[in-house]
């Protein structure tokens, strides 16, 4: 875990090993008509999916989370890593302690929380859990995998 | 029955860590109460009125002796004494105090129990058909593919944070006693005319404040794709669902909106898609699941009983239902005596339930979502034993699926969201039909009761249902018949205007005047009604 603290683009969690990218990201809709664009910002009413034709300029894209209860953010990160997207996903916003698990398993590789989080509790939030049920972004082998090995 | 592996139970724990840590979390002022909330309501606590309530949930309604015992021993330990089985085939505790929730799922995990996602915008505990393994009807038992399903559902990434909550059922007859069609999911195992087993989807189904009736949307799906299949219909709603306005939030608006051919497109559109990405465990897993469904050693034995005593020929008649062995029924354990509270057991009694289903039932339970229990396998030989046991502990109640064996959501004495009183509007009716001596007379008729307009109790699905509204601050009850849950699903229709208490009382039995007095040979209250159509029972209740 790379503790970037409160760095000017307000990234505290990071876990990649690439140089951050120039903060500066535009709407879906600027990105789609901006052949220029290498950061994005998803809300949750976007379509992800409409970035596919662009995903191989990115280098940053920004989830937008206004309210953690607002689950949208999970479905467009899984859809931009089962499309081959591999640049930083970065959830924004409403990021708390309690979702930072289920982020990672749909593919956010950086955290920028409105409130910065307890690092002690985020570490415990992330180690939790030693296996999962379900496939999903990341490359942990399932709980039926590892039984039927 | 299924039993934990030590990933399931590790699972488990680690959830029971992670909820002792929240709740401390939140004790030191870490989480505001609305960022608490979510947390503890996917661990099955909620506020009611008075305390905390705690849903555990019952994985397809099935548990065994050791786990009923244990719902009896934290009943006593941590409640008053009794607990409530619901129509989702969970039971909930309604006096908990929040800082005994921790040791609760503690020791609910020592016996492979939880209260994992019972509440929350996420996908609910799965329930199944209460004669699974049992019914002499059924294609195959449908709950291996409800704990595939488990499985898949817990801890979800991607559907923790729905736009509402979820709920998939599952059977595998034709015959429905989980009303599946008025599930978030509905899914019938089918085999299709290659001879295959599969899946039949229906979404879109639900009760609330806008009932729907699920429709079909795939005939088919091949058991090696059936946890893709249900992962595009989540990702659909989870997509596309509203979130804008809390009631119209369920995956029913959605379809509907949408129309069920437009959502079908796009499931099949990302269905595809998920196909590649192989997101479906190995079909291996399914086959380490069937076995622990595997029947027991039956043995055959009489095939009829003594019926010299009346009482229990009567409960024989009327609380066992035929079973896939000749030698064997199923054995419906009444959880609503007369005057009694519909679904809630004491701690004494669910021991009782656990010795008995030991000592006769192959160590198995059922939750029917009547809030009944069930010993699925029960010898013929036993019926008079087991039922002398029942009757002494005030069990034995012999009225299945009559007018007396209501359903009724724990209404104004219990739930924030309450309109009106349910539980004792039941205790009334079942008490007027005990006195007057018609329930034997008036045959299958099933009447529910809900407090508010959430439905709950299941009102819409009731032959006679009744909803309990405020008006202008006092009570007031709208009648309604004509649902039905089962295959022949439908949606209630409303009588007209509401009436009081009493009033509503007076009117059940109205109704089921006009039906003894119309009813042609062997036809149930909803065939009549469905014969000669509301205008008979409008004119005997409003003229």
């Amino acid at each position: 875990m790379t503790d970037l603290g409160t760095s000017p683009d307000e990234v505290q969690f990071r876990f990649r090993d690439d140089e951050p990218a120039d903060h500066g990201t535009v709407t879906v809709d600027a990105c789609c008509d901006q052949t220029n664009a290498t950061a994005v910002r998803i809300e949750p009413g976007d379509d992800a999916r409409v970035l596919l034709p662009f995903l191989d300029r990115l280098a940053l894209v920004e989830v937008n989370f206004p309210s953690f209860g607002d689950g949208r953010g999970y479905s467009a990160a899984r859809i931009l890593r089962e499309a081959g997207y591999d640049g930083e996903l970065r959830a924004v916003g409403d990021v708390l302690i309690d979702q930072l698990s289920h982020m990672r398993r749909c593919g956010f590789d950086a955290f920028a929380p409105d409130k910065p989080l307890d690092e002690g509790d985020a570490r415990r939030a992330l180690e939790g859990f030693g296996n999962v049920y379900q496939s999903a972004a990341d490359a942990r082998k399932t709980i039926q995998e590892l039984r039927h090995e | 029955m299924y039993q934990y592996d030590q990933y399931d139970q590790a699972m488990v724990d680690a959830r029971v860590e992670e909820f002792r840590d929240q709740a401390q979390r939140r004790l030191d002022g870490k989480l505001t109460e609305d960022q608490f909330k979510p947390l503890r309501l996917m661990n099955g606590l909620y506020l009611q009125l008075h305390a905390y309530m705690l849903r555990v949930a019952i994985p397809y309604g099935t548990l065994n002796s050791r786990q009923m015992t244990a719902l009896g021993d934290i009943a006593d330990k941590y409640d008053r004494g009794y607990g409530h089985f619901t129509t989702r085939q969970n039971l909930q505790y309604n006096w908990i105090k929040l800082e005994d929730a921790a040791d609760i799922l503690a020791d609910l995990s020592k016996v492979e129990m939880h209260a994992i996602q019972t509440s929350g915008n996420c996908i609910r505990n799965i329930s199944s058909d209460h004669f699974a393994g049992a019914a002499h009807d059924e294609l195959i038992d449908p709950r291996p593919y409800a704990e595939l399903l488990r499985q898949w559902s817990s801890f979800h990434p991607e559907f923790t944070y729905l736009p509402r909550k979820f709920k998939i059922a599952v059977i595998a007859a034709e015959t429905d006693r989980a009303a599946m069609r008025l599930h978030d999911i509905g899914i019938q195992i089918v085999k299709n005319d290659a001879g295959e087993i599969g899946a039949s989807f229906y979404v879109g189904g639900g009760m609330g404040r806008t009932p729907m009736i699920a429709p079909q949307i795939r005939e088919f799906v091949p058991l090696d794709q059936l946890v893709t299949y249900a992962e595009a219909c989540l990702r659909v709603y989870n997509r596309y669902g509203r979130r804008d306005n809390k009631y119209k939030a369920r995956i029913k608006i959605l379809v509907h909106e949408m129309g069920a051919e437009e959502y079908t497109r796009q499931v099949e559109e990302e269905f595809a898609h998920l196909l590649e990405q192989g997101v479906e465990p190995p079909l291996a897993e399914l086959e380490r699941i069937k076995p622990f469904f595997a029947d027991p050693a039956f043995e055959d034995g009489p095939k009829s009983v003594d019926r010299s005593d009346p009482d229990f020929a009567l409960w024989v008649d009327r609380n066992t239902v035929r079973h896939k062995h000749d030698s064997y029924v199923s054995a419906v354990i009444s959880l609503k005596p007369v005057g009694g509270i519909p679904g809630d057991a004491t701690g004494d009694q669910m021991r009782l339930m656990a010795k008995l289903a030991k000592q006769y039932s192959f160590d198995e339970l059922r939750v029917m979502h009547t809030q009944n229990i069930v010993l699925p396998h029960v010898k013929i030989a036993d019926l008079h034993a087991l039922w002398t046991e029942l009757e002494a502990a005030d069990l034995g109640a012999p009225n299945l699926d009559t007018i007396e064996d209501i359903i009724a959501c724990p209404g104004l004495d219990y739930c924030a969201l309450a309109n009106a009183r349910s539980i004792p509007l039941a205790q009334r009716i079942s008490e007027n039909f005990a006195k007057n001596g018609r329930t034997e007379e008036l045959g299958q008729l099933k009447l529910k009761i809900s407090g508010c307009i959430n439905a709950c109790g299941h009102h819409h699905a009731g032959h006679i249902g009744i909803l309990g509204v405020d008006k202008k601050g006092t009570e007031n009850y709208q009648l309604s018949l004509g649902g039905s849950e089962a295959e022949d699903v439908s949606l209630a229709k409303i009588t007209g205007p509401g009436f009081d208490e009493d009033g509503v009382i007076k009117a059940v039995e109205t109704v089921t005047d006009v039906y003894l007095e119309a009813r042609e040979d062997g036809e149930r209250f909803l065939d009549t009604y469905r014969r000669i159509g509301m205008t008979p029972f409008k004119e005997a209740l409003y003229d």
